[in-house]
C-alpha cells in the first residue's frame, strides 16, 4: 500500500438544527451533551480520516449512524457545517462551483444504493450521461461507454432501459456509469444492501476483479462486516456520528477499540478475519510449502491441519518470517477467544 | 388555545336558532321597528367602489407606466406573443392563409382539410396508445365533421393547442422558480392559494379591460385559469425525485441548468404529465366562459344559442365540446402513459421511423393540391351534415307537451318548500346581524385572525351596495351545496363500502368531471326554462363530484384498528357507521364540502344566463358593458364570498382533525 495520502478530512462536523453553524462557531468541539441540549441533531462529529491512494477504505455502521452524511460531505453533496476536507492536497470545501463541478466530472464517481438510474435513458446513454454534460464528442463517449459496459458484463444490453434489467443488472450499469470518466476516487453507498445475497456476493467478486484491473482509491459505505472483511483495506466504525476506530479488519478482531466494537465483530468467524501472519510463532522453522503470512486463516485452515508438522509462513517477498502449527489454527477455528 | 365557553354547543344552537328566526322574520321587524336600513343597506351608505376602481383602471391603462414602457405597451406586448402563434394555429385549422393587401383578401393557403386533421389525430392516437385510441379520437373528429360542427370546433381547437402550451410551459417554469429558490416558493403559494378559491369571473372584467374583447383576452383568461395547477404539480414532482437521483446527478458535475432539464425534469415527467393533462381540462372547461370575452369557435355558439334559448343548436355544439374534450382528454392521457413507458428506437432513416408522420404530412399536401380541383378534399360537404337541432327541438317539445305538469310540480315543490325558504331567511336577517356572526363564527373556528378577515369582507360586501346580490349568491350556492351534500355524501360512502356500487359510482363521477361545466345547463334549461331552479340543478350536477370523491376517500382512509375496535365492541354494521366511520370521516367530507362550495360559486356566471339575480348576473351584465368598476367590484365580492367560505371549511376541518388527533395543533 502506498502511503500518499489521496483524501483526508479534519474535524469536519455536520449538525442540523437551527442555527446549527452559529452554535459551532461558537463552540468548536461540543460534546455529545453539548448537542444534544441545544436539540441539534448531530449526524457527524468531528470526523477526521485519511485515506491512502489505492485504498479500498470501508465505512461500516448501523443505520443512522451518519455514513451516508459523511460520504456526503467527502464528496460535499452536502455542505459541512465546519472542518476541511483534503482531495490531492485541495481542500474542496473552499472550491467555488465551477472548480467542485471539473473536480466531480473527472476525478470523482458515486455509486447508488438504490442505483440512482435516470428511467428515460437505456443503459447505453445511462452511461454515457456524464460524459454527455461534459460536451465530450458523441462518437468518443460512446465508444467509451461501450468499453466500460463490456468491463462490467453487460454486453449486448446496451439498448435496454433501466426497468428493463435486474437489480445486479442495474447497479452494474450504475458502477458503468461512475467509472465512464475514470475517476481517481471512487464513493460507493451501500452499492450492494439492496440485492439479495447470491447477487451480493457475485458482485463483490466483480468489485475486487475491477479494483485489481483499475486500483482507484475507494470509500465504500456498508453496514455487514462480512462484506467490509472481504473487501476492506482498512475499516471506520461509526456510531451516533462518530468515527470510534479505524483500523484493519484483522487489528479490529484482535483490538476493538471499545466494547461496542467488539459487539460489532463478534459474529464473524474469526478465521475469515484473522491473517496467517497475525497468529504464526514469529522466528523460522516448520517443513514444507509455505503459507503466505497474508492470507486468512480459513483459506489454509484445512492444509495446516492435515500437515504433520508445523508449516513456515513467508511474507510478500517470498521471505520465512515464521511457522503455524496445528494448534494454532484450531485455536482460531475452535476457541472462543484468541490471544490478544 | 380556544376559549371554550360554558355551554358552548347550548350557546351555538341558541345563535342559529336566533338567525334563522331573525331571518325569516326579520322584513316584518324591520317594518315594525320602522328601521328598514336593517334588511337594507341604505344606498347613501354605498361607498363607490366602482367609480373608483373604474378611474383607477383607466389611469393603469391610459397612464401608467414604468420609465419609458407604459403599461398599455406591455398589455400590447403580451397580446402580441400570444397573437402571432394563435394566429397561425388559427389559419392552419379554420382559417386558411390570407394574404391581404387589397381590400379582397385571397386565400394563399386553405385551412387544413379535415380528411388531413382526422389522419393526424388517428396517427396520433395510434403512436401513442393502440388502434382502438386511434378509433376513438378518429371518430371523435369523424363526428365533428359530419354533424357540421367542424370549423366552430377548428377554432376552438387552435386556442387548445395556443392556450395548453403556454400555460403548461409557463406552469413548468413557474414551479421550477419556485422550487429552486425558497423565495419563490413564499411567494407563490399564497398566490396559488388564493387563485384557487377566486372564481374566474373575478378577473374576467380588467382582462377584458386590458387585452380589448377578442380571442387574445379569452386566452389570456384561460391560461390565468389553467395554470395554477401545472404550477402546484410541478413544485410536487420536483421535490419527489429520489434524491440519489439529485445527488447523482450532481456527482456527474452538472451544471445547474443540466441538473434541472436532463435530469429532475426527465425523473418527474411522468408527474409532470399529470398536470398538462389538468391543464388540458380547465382549458376545455373555459370554452365557454371564454366565448364571453372574444373567443369564438364551438363556446362562441353554445353562449349564442342559450342566449336565443335555441336548445337544438345550442345542445348540438354543446356535445361537439364533451367530443372534442373526450378526444383531446384520452390523447392525453395515453400520451402520458406512453412517457412512463419503455420504447426501443426501430433502425432506419427518419422517414422509415416516422412513418405516421411521412404519412399526414403528405396527406396534407396532397389534399391541399388536389384541393383546388374538389372543395370536397377540403371540407366536408355542406350537404352531407347530419343535424340534430331539430330533433332536439321536437323532444323538448314533446317532453314539455306531455309532460308538462310532472316537471312544473317537481320544479315547484322545490321551490315552494326548499329554494324560498331559505332565500326569504338569508335576504331577511339584518346586514349587521350577520356580520356579527360571521365574525364570531370566524374567531371560533380560527381565532381573531380570521375573525377580523371575515367581519372585514362581510362589511366590505355590504358598503358596495352588493348586499342583496350576495345573499342571492349565497343562497343559490347554499341550496346548491346543501343538496350536494345530500346526494353526494351518501353516496361517496356506499361506494366506500360496496366495491361494485363503488365502480358504478367512480364511472358516473369520472364522466361528471370531464364535462365541461355548461353541458349542464343546456338540458336542464329544456326541461325547466330559465330560473333559480334551473341554475340548481346545474350547480348540483356541477359540484357533486368532490363531496362523493372526498366522503369515499375519507371513509376508506378510517383505519381499519378502529374499526375492528368498534366490531370487537359489538357494534352494529349501522352503529359502526354511525359511530366510528363517520365522525372519523368528518374532516375529509369537510373538505370534499369546500371543493363543492368552490365549484359552486365557479358556476355563477354560467347560471347567471339562465336569469338569476346573483352576483354571477352583477358580473355578466359587466362585461356586455364593459364597465371594468362593476365588474370587478362583483368579482371581488364573490371573491369574498369563496375566501370566507374556504377558510371557515379549512379551519372546522383542521379543528376536526385535531380533536381526532389526526393532526397535531402546530
Ligand atoms: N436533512 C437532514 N435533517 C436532519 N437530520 C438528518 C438529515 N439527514 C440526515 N439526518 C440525520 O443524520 C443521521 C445520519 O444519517 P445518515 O443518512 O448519514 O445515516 P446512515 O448511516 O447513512 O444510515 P443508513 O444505513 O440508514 O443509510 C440520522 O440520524 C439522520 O436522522
Ligand atoms: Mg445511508
Amino acid at each position: 500500500m502506498t502511503l500518499n495520502t489521496k483524501l483526508s478530512c479534519r474535524n469536519v462536523w455536520k449538525l442540523y438544527g437551527a442555527n446549527a453553524e452559529g452554535f459551532l462557531s461558537r463552540n468548536p468541539s461540543p460534546s455529545g451533551e453539548d448537542i444534544r441540549r441545544a436539540g441539534i441533531i448531530g449526524a457527524v462529529r468531528n470526523a477526521r480520516i485519511d485515506i491512502a491512494e489505492g485504498e479500498i477504505f470501508i465505512i461500516m455502521g448501523l443505520s443512522g449512524s451518519g455514513k451516508s452524511t459523511l460520504v456526503r460531505c467527502l464528496s460535499r453533496l452536502i455542505e459541512p457545517t465546519g472542518g476541511q476536507v483534503l482531495f490531492d492536497g485541495v481542500d474542496l470545501l473552499t472550491a467555488s462551483e465551477q472548480e467542485l463541478i471539473e473536480i466531480r466530472r473527472h476525478k470523482m464517481g458515486m455509486v447508488f444504493q438504490h442505483f440512482a438510474l435516470l428511467p428515460h435513458l437505456t443503459v447505453l446513454q445511462n452511461v454515457m450521461f456524464p460524459l454527455t454534460v461534459q460536451a465530450a464528442p458523441r462518437a468518443e463517449a460512446e465508444a467509451k461507454a461501450r468499453e466500460v459496459v463490456e468491463l462490467v458484463g453487460l454486453k449486448g444490453r446496451e439498448d435496454y432501459y433501466p426497468r428493463e434489467l435486474s437489480g445486479g443488472q442495474q447497479q452494474r450499469v450504475g458502477i458503468a456509469r461512475s467509472l465512464v470518466t475514470e475517476p481517481d476516487l471512487w464513493f460507493l453507498d451501500e452499492p450492494f444492501s439492496a440485492l439479495d445475497p447470491l447477487i451480493r456476493r457475485e458482485m463483490q467478486d466483480e468489485f475486487l476483479r475491477l479494483q485489481a484491473r483499475l486500483h482507484k482509491t475507494i470509500v465504500f459505505i456498508t453496514h455487514d462486516f462480512e462484506e467490509s472483511v472481504r473487501l476492506a483495506d482498512r475499516i471506520a466504525i461509526m456510531k451516533d456520528g462518530e468515527i470510534i476506530q479505524v483500523a484493519t479488519p484483522e487489528e479490529l478482531v484482535l483490538n476493538p477499540a471499545t466494547g461496542y466494537v467488539a459487539e460489532f465483530t463478534r459474529h464473524i468467524p474469526r478465521s475469515k478475519v484473522l491473517t496467517v501472519g497475525g497468529i504464526m510463532t514469529a522466528g523460522s522453522g516448520g517443513e514444507g510449502e509455505p503459507v503466505p503470512a497474508a492470507a486468512r486463516v480459513s483459506e489454509v485452515a484445512e492444509q495446516i491441519i492435515a500437515a504433520d508438522a508445523p508449516r513456515p509462513v513467508c511474507d510478500a517477498a517470498g521471505r520465512i518470517v515464521g511457522s503455524i502449527g496445528r494448534m494454532a489454527v484450531a485455536r482460531v477455528l475452535f476457541g472462543k477467544e484468541t490471544a490478544a | 388555545m380556544r376559549p371554550r365557553l360554558t355551554n358552548s354547543g347550548l350557546a351555538a344552537w341558541g345563535l342559529v336558532l336566533a338567525t334563522i328566526l331573525l331571518g325569516w322574520f326579520g322584513r316584518d321587524l324591520a317594518k315594525a321597528l320602522d328601521a328598514r336600513w336593517l334588511v337594507k343597506v341604505p344606498s347613501s351608505w354605498d361607498f363607490a367602489f366602482n367609480t373608483y376602481i373604474s378611474a383607477a383602471m383607466t389611469w393603469l391603462v391610459e397612464e401608467a407606466a414604468i420609465g419609458p414602457v407604459s403599461f398599455t405597451d406591455a398589455t400590447r406586448a403580451i397580446a402580441w406573443l400570444i397573437e402571432q402563434p394563435y394566429e397561425l394555429a388559427l389559419n392552419l385549422l379554420a382559417r386558411g392563409f390570407l394574404f391581404d393587401p387589397g381590400p379582397e383578401p385571397q386565400v394563399l393557403l386553405p385551412a387544413a382539410s379535415w380528411i388531413a386533421v382526422t389522419a393526424a389525430v388517428i396517427a396520433l392516437g395510434h403512436y401513442c396508445r393502440s388502434w382502438g385510441l386511434a378509433a376513438l379520437v378518429g371518430a371523435c373528429f369523424a363526428y365533428l365533421a359530419v354533424f357540421g360542427q367542424w370549423d366552430s370546433a377548428m377554432v376552438t381547437l387552435a386556442s387548445v393547442l395556443i392556450a395548453v402550451p403556454i400555460g403548461a410551459g409557463g406552469g413548468l417554469l413557474a414551479g421550477i422558480w419556485a422550487y429552486r429558490h425558497p423565495l419563490g416558493e413564499r411567494i407563490l403559494s399564497p398566490v396559488l392559494d388564493l387563485m384557487q378559491t377566486i372564481p374566474i369571473f373575478a378577473y374576467l372584467v380588467p382582462i377584458l379591460f386590458m387585452f380589448g374583447f377578442g380571442p387574445v383576452s379569452a386566452l389570456v383568461a384561460t391560461i390565468i385559469y389553467a395554470t395554477p395547477p401545472m404550477i402546484r404539480i410541478t413544485i410536487l414532482a420536483l421535490k419527489a425525485v429520489d434524491p440519489e437521483i439529485l445527488d447523482f446527478g450532481r456527482m456527474a458535475g452538472t451544471t445547474q441548468r443540466q441538473l434541472m432539464w436532463r435530469v429532475l425534469v426527465p425523473s418527474a415527467s411522468q408527474s409532470l404529465m399529470v398536470g398538462v393533462n389538468q391543464v388540458i381540462m380547465l382549458t376545455l372547461n373555459m370554452v365557454i366562459i371564454a366565448s364571453m370575452i372574444g373567443a369564438g369557435g364551438l363556446g362562441f355558439d353554445v353562449l349564442a344559442a342559450l342566449r336565443r334559448l335555441d336548445i337544438g343548436a345550442g345542445f348540438e355544439a354543446g356535445i361537439a365540446i364533451v367530443v372534442l374534450a373526450i378526444a383531446v382528454d384520452r390523447l392525453s392521457q395515453a400520451f402520458a402513459e406512453r412517457i412512463g413507458q419503455v420504447h426501443h428506437t426501430a433502425p432506419g432513416s427518419w422517414a422509415a421511423r416516422n412513418k405516421r408522420t411521412v404519412l399526414v404530412l403528405s396527406l396534407l399536401a396532397v389534399t391541399w393540391v388536389l384541393g383546388r380541383f374538389s372543395p370536397l378534399l377540403l371540407d366536408y360537404p355542406q350537404s352531407q351534415t347530419i343535424t340534430t337541432g331539430a330533433f332536439w327541438n321536437d323532444t323538448v317539445k314533446y317532453l314539455n307537451v306531455n309532460y308538462f305538469d310532472a316537471f312544473e310540480a317537481v320544479k315547484v315543490f322545490f321551490l315552494h318548500w326548499f329554494l324560498l325558504p331559505i332565500k326569504k331567511t338569508l335576504l331577511g336577517i339584518p346586514w349587521p346581524w350577520a356580520i356579527a356572526m360571521l365574525t364570531l363564527l370566524g374567531w371560533r373556528a380560527g381565532g381573531w385572525k380570521l375573525a377580523a378577515m371575515c367581519g372585514a369582507m362581510s362589511a366590505l360586501i355590504a358598503v358596495s351596495g352588493l348586499w342583496a346580490k350576495a345573499m342571492v349568491t349565497v343562497y343559490l350556492c347554499g341550496a346548491s351545496v346543501i343538496l350536494a351534500t345530500l346526494i353526494g355524501v351518501p353516496l361517496g360512502v356506499l361506494a366506500a363500502l360496496n366495491r361494485r356500487a363503488g365502480i358504478a359510482i367512480n364511472l358516473l363521477i369520472d364522466t361528471l368531471q370531464t364535462l365541461p361545466s355548461f353541458v349542464y345547463l343546456i338540458p336542464v334549461v329544456m326541461l325547466f326554462r330559465v330560473g333559480d331552479f334551473t341554475a340548481m340543478i346545474a350547480i348540483v350536477l356541477y359540484a357533486l363530484a368532490p363531496a362523493v370523491r372526498y366522503a369515499a376517500h375519507g371513509m376508506r382512509s378510517v383505519s381499519g384498528e378502529l374499526i375492528e375496535a368498534g366490531l370487537v365492541s359489538g357494534c352494529t354494521k349501522w352503529q359502526l357507521l354511525r359511530l366510528v366511520r363517520l365522525p372519523m370521516a368528518l374532516p375529509e367530507i369537510l373538505l370534499g364540502i369546500n371543493q363543492t362550495i368552490m365549484l359552486a360559486l365557479s358556476m355563477l356566471v354560467i347560471t347567471a344566463l339562465v336569469g338569476t339575480r346573483d352576483l354571477g348576473q352583477e358580473v355578466y351584465i359587466a362585461l356586455t358593458k364593459a364597465d371594468t368598476g362593476r365588474g370587478l367590484v362583483a368579482g371581488l365580492a364573490i371573491a369574498f364570498i369563496a375566501i370566507i367560505a374556504d377558510r371557515l371549511v379549512n379551519a372546522g376541518a383542521r379543528g376536526a382533525r385535531i380533536r381526532f388527533g389526526l393532526e397535531s395543533r402546530a
